[in-house]
């Protein structure tokens, strides 16, 4: 059984009376648990808005969101409200915005656990805090400092500590790598890779670069303007590719090479004339859908 | 501009941060200098060095910041903000919500700076600025402009930043990750723009990135940083086919690149030295498999290899036996010249 059912899902934002925002458009998808599912597309496609509607920060416009096999869209009841704090997480794309600077960093860690009561005793949480720490490749010793006191990829380090704190079924990963550099990318990507082994836990991995998208994920969804253009398993994503908008994608990708990078020229995909709201999911494979 | 000899500390409850150990780095009129290096090495502190904005609880030990004959490290605070920062300096923060205002829309925000520096109308001042988002990538720029910043995806705040930044018309524009929430269509969009403002305005610009892709792009001069130092400097043809320091070896190695297929992701094995303990020796030589005995008593100095490549291994001493690259390295390096057309000598 799927772990995550996101089904028709609309989000809009009326900025005035004459300009919504039409972030999110009908868009379907699973997530089993214990997988990796990769969500790309071009800024402002609606990658953080999908994220945040499913974990509630914001009411979907329109559609359902099945967690565990419990309804969480709609109307929530206490206890499936307190289920779903537990249960899914989200590592945020702006990680000063999101960390209070008046904490130290190890209490920001720990408030899920001080909300939940998850230890025993003061010992036991001072353990589980230097434990996480470690484990994103932070010292224990960082616990007693404030977030401006790290540089950008420390910060980013202690929003994912965050999150696996609490051992949730399903973490919203958003753009959880794309501050750190290449050394430190690998090592999260490994990281996450490994505590997925061991917890068996799913992400929901958010991301724009494709290179490490295809490190981590099991299967891929492409967006574009706020509707889901393509999605399959991270192979048939790579070297199978139907949508035009996932091509260019693949195409644009820079290479480490000053000479060749320097001389390139961009394929571009010009989607002005297309309409997607009258188009349809037409599948390729058991896994792979495109929309036509 | 140029930094001399730029040495910087931290004071925090667990002791003193050594967090800049002596930066030299030279930034020529009209080009580009990319500045890599891992996460905490100190790419962000150097920069804001130079714009006076460091955090309260830092010193600066020793160094000069030059800029036209000027030293801005002798400049107060208000004469910074007055005279260089937003006319002469532009920077792009790294976090893009730090440096927006979240009660104010993202049109006043572009607005203000041209109209606190230049003389120009209300009108031209918002003329601009809606061109500025169209540049930038901004759909809709014109009911974007009432937006506040929290309606914007991150990608597009980001470019918002950079909006403002090229908005001030400076002279350097210093660039912190302006570019890690953009795809890469956008991303190849906005670097092309810097470029064109470049060729047409002469402006030279600080690139700070952990995207090699991105530097091969744009750069003309790399520098390498690893834990408050350079440890590499070279053009960008020298650094990338051609590189001598270990780390560099390292960070090359760590790009997974799209040819390479599903090998386990490289990464350079432990982790960067704890500056809150000053490093005797080499501080790379505990994770440098080529680390000799020499690396653990003394710091190597920056040896020459051409007019404008340097680097600080003891490798390049004369008398250091000659080592052989490890193979996938030797085969990356190769593969990438030759997609270059170099040849095997670059
Ligand atoms: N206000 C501060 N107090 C104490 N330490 C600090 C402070 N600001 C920065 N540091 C430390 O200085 C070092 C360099 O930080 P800096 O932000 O320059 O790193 P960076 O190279 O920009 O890294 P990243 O790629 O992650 O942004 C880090 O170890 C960081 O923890
Ligand atoms: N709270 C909000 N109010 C109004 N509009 C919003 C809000 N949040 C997002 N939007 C709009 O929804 C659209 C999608 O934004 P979203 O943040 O989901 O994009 P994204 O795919 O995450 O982009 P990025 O890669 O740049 O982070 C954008 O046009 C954005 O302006
Ligand atoms: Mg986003
Ligand atoms: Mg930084």
């Amino acid at each position: 059984m799927a772990l995550l059912k996101v089904i028709n899902l609309r989000q809009h934002f009326k900025i005035s009376r004459s300009f919504t925002v039409k972030a999110v458009n009908g868009v379907t998808f699973e997530i089993n648990a214990g997988e990796t599912y990769g969500l790309v597309g071009e800024s402002g496609s609606g990658k953080t808005t999908i994220g945040r509607s499913i974990i509630r920060l914001y009411n979907p416009t329109e559609g359902k969101v099945f967690f565990d096999g419990k309804k969480i869209s709609g109307n929530l009841d206490a206890a499936t409200n307190k289920m779903l704090r537990q249960n899914m997480q989200m590592i945020f794309q702006d990680p000063m915005s999101s960390l209070n600077p008046r904490k130290k960093v190890g209490d920001i860690i720990a408030e899920g656990l001080d909300i939940h009561k998850l230890y025993k005793n003061l010992k036991e949480r001072q353990e589980i805090i230097a434990e996480i720490l470690k484990k994103v490749g932070l010292s224990p010793a960082h616990a007693e400092r404030y977030p401006q006191q790290f540089s950008g990829g420390q910060r980013q380090r202690v929003g994912i500590a965050r999150a696996l704190v609490m051992n949730p079924k399903l973490i919203i990963a958003d753009e959880c790598i794309s501050a750190l550099d290449v050394s430190i990318q690998a090592q999260v990507v490994n990281l996450m890779k490994d505590i997925q082994d061991e917890t068996k836990c799913a992400y929901l991995f958010i991301a724009h670069d494709l290179s490490m998208v295809k490190y981590i994920s099991d299967r891929i969804g492409v967006l574009h303007k706020g509707y889901l253009v393509e999605t399959g398993t991270t192979q048939e994503i790579f070297s199978n590719p139907a949508h035009p908008y996932t091509q260019s994608l693949l195409s644009a990708v820079p290479q480490p090479n000053p000479r060749v990078e320097k001389n390139r020229t961009l394929l571009t995909y010009n989607a002005e004339n297309v309409n997607y709201e009258s188009c349809t999911m037409q599948q390729l494979s058991d896994t792979h859908f495109v929309l036509t | 501009m140029s930094i001399k000899n730029l040495d910087i500390t931290f004071k925090t409850n667990a002791g003193n941060i050594h967090a800049i150990r002596g930066v030299n780095f030279d930034l020529p009129r009209g080009k580009t200098v990319a500045l890599v290096g891992e996460s905490g090495s100190g790419k962000s502190v150097t920069m804001k060095a130079v714009t006076g904005l460091l955090d309260s609880n830092c010193i600066i030990n020793s160094g000069n910041i030059f800029y036209n004959g000027v030293d801005l490290l002798t400049l107060s605070k208000k004469d910074l903000r007055q005279k260089i920062n937003g006319q002469q300096i532009a920077m792009v923060f790294q976090d893009p919500m730090t440096s927006l205002d979240p009660t104010m829309t993202i049109g006043a925000q572009i607005m203000e700076g041209m109209l606190l520096h230049q003389k120009i109308s209300k009108s031209d001042a918002e003329k601009k600025a809606l061109e500025l988002l169209n540049l930038v990538g901004i759909i809709d720029a014109e009911k974007r402009m009432k937006n506040y910043p929290h309606q914007l995806s991150g990608g597009m705040r980001q470019r918002v930043v950079i909006a403002i930044a090229l908005s001030c018309e400076a002279k350097v524009l210093i660039c912190d990750e302006p570019t890690t929430a953009l795809d890469v269509t956008i991303q190849a969009k906005i670097l092309n723009l810097i470029k064109d403002i470049q060729a047409q305005m002469g402006l030279s610009v600080i690139y700070i990135t952990h995207d090699l892709g991105v530097v091969a792009k744009v750069a003309d001069f790399v520098n390498v940083m690893y834990a408050g130092k350079i440890i590499e400097t070279g053009t960008v043809d020298e650094i990338f086919y051609d590189p001598r320091h270990p780390y560099t070896w390292g960070l090359l190695s760590a790009m997974p690149d799209l040819e390479t297929d599903d090998a386990r992701l490289y990464s350079i094995p432990g982790s960067p030295p704890n500056l809150l303990h000053e490093p005797t020796g080499d501080a790379f030589a505990a994770r440098n498999q080529f680390a000799m005995k020499i690396d653990e008593k003394a710091a190597p100095p920056m040896f020459q290899i051409t007019e404008t490549h340097f680097a600080a291994t003891w490798l390049l001493h004369p008398d250091a036996p000659k080592i052989e690259l490890p193979p996938e390295l030797k085969a990356r390096l190769e593969r990438s010249r030759k997609a270059a057309f170099l040849g095997d000598k670059a």
